[in-house]
């Protein structure tokens, strides 16, 4: 078994030798490197296109998935040599994707055999990219209370309302999304529908943040036929899928959009200078030292967690516990960085600032949406309390 | 690395929880107190010692188990849930560490064979003022003999050796030589403690300077957090097993969200702590080569888990958490104690950054 893996890695590492391109092993310079592909992606470097065409081949965007839908089908422990192989060249994500990360593991849970075909080879090669359809103006944290109608036409499904908070829908080709299919219940009327973004009636309207950003947008539905095939398990049983989805999207989220290439110590040493050795403001170096601390706390955390679910312990429900503690930390990484850069951390635009400088002022007013998106902090500790904790409201 | 225990250290651990728990619960550390005992029950201990406890990572060639730190700290952290008033950290762990590392081949054939079976007390005597500050040490040792104070040393009115440490040398010294004078300290966690005075005694010196002097701290920090984070995910559960029975306004008060969300707010900075004790612990058996960084990293948070902790149980618990009779304000107490053992949370921030390079 051993000896099988060493081969394993000495193969990978001669296939990633020969087939990831020069400028894919040097650092991402920002969100704008990211490639998140799809039908009308333009790439900025031909390379990061070669990069995703041949990762997307192997199946190695989803190392894990069964090949059979396109992913690598590789093992636990296979994925675990492939991503230090990619690691140890500093090899750039060939894909980032709501396929890859949300929608593809529910897929393959729920979807039938039609749909698992139909979609997943796509969200593989990056083919197909795409969005949200969850929270709506009056179904925020109560997010079960959402009112988008979904109707059975007979032929047909027919779907009227409005979404938002819908990551890059304006990018997107298709949308996976939570409708009302019954109005007399609350959770059991819901269900889980995928809907091509290009059909009639599907308009989508950018929303600008605080950091000048707009990765979110409205979209609204009036009138959208989608084909009766759409429905991903059964009718009125998304609510289920939907909560096995956001598992998925809160142990993505934590950094999003952020500055990471930058490392807050070493803002500090180039703005506050050292003093033997020691950062000259020592109320900050306390700080930092203290956030480095739980920085490094949370990664092995998670290591621990994959440790333990690869032993076959069940850490679904330690979810919401990492998207609380991801969040504050890049919450908390980004005002450090701001205090630490001081002035330079202040601008907004045009050449009296870095990149960077630019960068870190942007990153900071991006990441308060870290603890409000795919589930607010507030939820995510009820969440943690009632379902890990045991803490009813009523007993 | 690994978190998992791996079967010697699971069964371990099943059998100190098994033990402490049926032998020594909190309410044999509440006689200990009532009976003016501070610290002292050599019963518990000979018991202890007789489960192979004491010998954990002291190797089979001097009578131990050569189990290693991630088994040692499994008995620790289970010791940490119900208060074991015991020398298991300072002699088992501390002072079996410092004759590991430290001793002479004749010290390590002398001592670590008693220490293994309980036989004998050792405890490392460090600070000499009321804050931890090994490199400012003011201990001499001229002509053989050791002048010098120690302040507030763990198990110092029980032990029966000190490993003395100066600023850049390590030194054994029995307690009963001449010259070593103890004042016995009655302490807020009802184990005592001992402040040491050694005028001109006999020493012996043991091997290595500043280096070896941390290396040893680094063990008794990471030994010393996995108690820790045993007394805090104690104090964790039973004030969470207090919020879904206690009943106030017609309903249980773990009801109510303000406190729904302190407590996964404790269990989430728990089990970030816990990934560094047993990452710490397991640095220790792989000899790895940033275990300072580690320790600092267990200890810091330790320091601070274990305090918020056992703050929370005496605030949710309400008036029942700041009465005697409550088991509260002996994990409360405790904490402080193991907060300031071997440099608190503020003397492993300013470590750490140091170690990181600011």
């Amino acid at each position: 078994m051993t000896q099988d893996l060493e081969v394993f890695r000495a193969e990978t590492r001669a296939w990633l030798e020969a087939n990831c391109p020069p400028s894919m092993r040097t650092p991402m310079t920002g969100e704008d490197d990211a490639v998140w592909g799809g039908r009308n992606y333009e790439f900025k470097n031909p390379e990061a296109k070669l990069w995703l065409e041949r990762m997307g081949a192997k199946g190695w965007t989803a190392p894990t998935w069964p090949a059979e839908y396109g992913g690598g089908g590789l093992s636990a422990d296979e994925n675990r040599v492939l991503q230090s192989e990619l690691k140890k060249i500093g090899a750039r994500p060939p894909l980032f994707s709501f396929g890859l990360w949300m929608l593809g593991p529910v897929l393959l849970e729920y979807a039938n055999e039609e749909q698992k075909k139909e979609h997943l080879p796509k969200i593989v090669r990056g083919e197909i990219r795409w969005c949200q359809g969850y929270s709506e103006p009056g179904a925020g944290s109560d997010l079960a209370g959402l009112q988008t109608k979904c109707e059975d036409k007979g032929d047909h499904w027919l779907i009227n309302g409005q979404k938002v908070w819908t990551s890059y829908a304006n990018y997107a080709d298709w949308c996976f999304c939570l409708v009302r299919t019954d109005t007399s219940v609350k959770h059991e009327g819901i269900s889980f529908v995928l809907i091509d973004m290009t059909t009639p009636g599907v308009e989508t309207r950018p929303i600008k943040l605080i950091s000048g950003s707009s990765p979110f947008c409205e979209t609204f539905f009036t009138d959208v036929k989608i084909p009766k095939g759409n429905m991903v398990g059964r009718l009125n049983g998304g609510w289920e899928i939907a909560k096995r989805l956001l598992q998925y999207e809160r142990t993505n989220i934590s950094g999003f959009g952020s500055n990471t290439r930058v490392d807050v110590v070493d803002l500090a040493k180039k703005h506050v200078g050292l003093e033997d050795g020691a950062l000259e403001d020592r109320d900050l170096r306390a700080r930092i030292a203290a956030h480095k601390m739980t920085e490094r706390a949370y990664a092995l955390s998670v290591q621990r967690a994959q440790e333990e679910a690869k032993a076959g312990g069940n850490v679904s429900h330690m979810a919401s516990m990492f998207k609380v503690a991801g969040a504050t930390l890049n919450i908390d990484r980004c005002e450090l960085m701001v205090e630490a850069a001081g002035n330079r951390a202040l601008g907004w635009s045009g050449e009296g600032f870095t990149p960077d400088d630019l960068a870190t002022t942007r990153g900071w007013l991006r990441s308060k949406g870290n603890s409000i998106e795919g589930g607010t902090t507030e939820i995510n500790l009820n969440v943690v309390a009632k379902r890990v904790l045991g803490l009813r409201d009523t007993q | 690395m690994t978190f998992t225990l791996n079967d010697d250290a699971r069964m371990l651990k099943d059998s100190a929880r098994d033990f402490f728990r049926e032998q020594a619960p909190v309410t044999r550390l509440r006689k200990q107190r009532d009976a003016k005992q501070n610290g002292r029950d050599p019963e518990l201990w000979a018991e202890i010692s007789a489960l192979g406890f004491a010998g954990v990572i002291i190797p089979e060639e001097y009578g131990g188990a050569g189990l290693g730190y991630v088994a040692l700290g499994a008995v620790l952290e289970e010791a940490g849930r119900t208060l074991v008033a015991s020398p298991l950290h300072s002699s088992a762990l501390a002072g079996a560490s410092a004759l590991l590392l430290a001793g002479t081949d004749a010290q390590k054939a002398e001592w670590l064979p008693k220490i293994a079976s309980g036989e004998v007390i050792a405890t490392i005597a460090i600070d000499e003022g009321a804050h931890h500050a090994p490199a400012k040490s003011k201990i001499k040792f001229e002509g053989g003999k050791l002048s010098g104070e120690k302040k507030y040393v763990a198990d110092g009115h029980i032990a029966d050796l000190f490993i003395v440490a100066a600023a850049d040398a390590l030194f054994l010294v029995k307690a009963d030589t001449a010259g070593v004078t103890r004042r016995e300290l009655v302490t807020a966690d009802s184990r005592g403690a001992a402040d040491i005075s050694f005028a001109g005694v006999a020493a012996e010196k043991m091997n290595g300077g500043a280096d070896i002097v941390d290396a040893i701290l680094d063990r008794a920090r990471i030994g010393l957090a996995a108690e820790m984070v045993g007394a805090a995910s104690e104090a964790f559960e039973i004030t969470s097993e207090y919020l879904k029975t206690r009943k106030q306004f017609g309903q249980v008060i773990g009801g109510f969200q303000a406190l729904q969300h302190r407590a996964a707010k404790l269990f989430t900075d728990l089990e970030l702590t816990r990934s560094c004790v047993l990452a710490a612990l397991d640095a220790l058996d792989r000899n790895a080569n940033n275990v300072a960084e580690y320790a600092s990293l267990a200890k810091a948070r330790a320091s601070e888990t274990v305090h918020l902790a056992t703050n929370e149980m005496v605030q949710l618990h309400g008036g029942i958490g700041m009465t005697d009779v409550h088991d509260a304000g002996l994990y409360l107490k405790r904490a402080r104690v193991t907060e300031a053992l071997y440099g608190g949370a503020s003397f492993h921030r300013d470590r750490y950054a140091s170690l990181l390079g600011f």
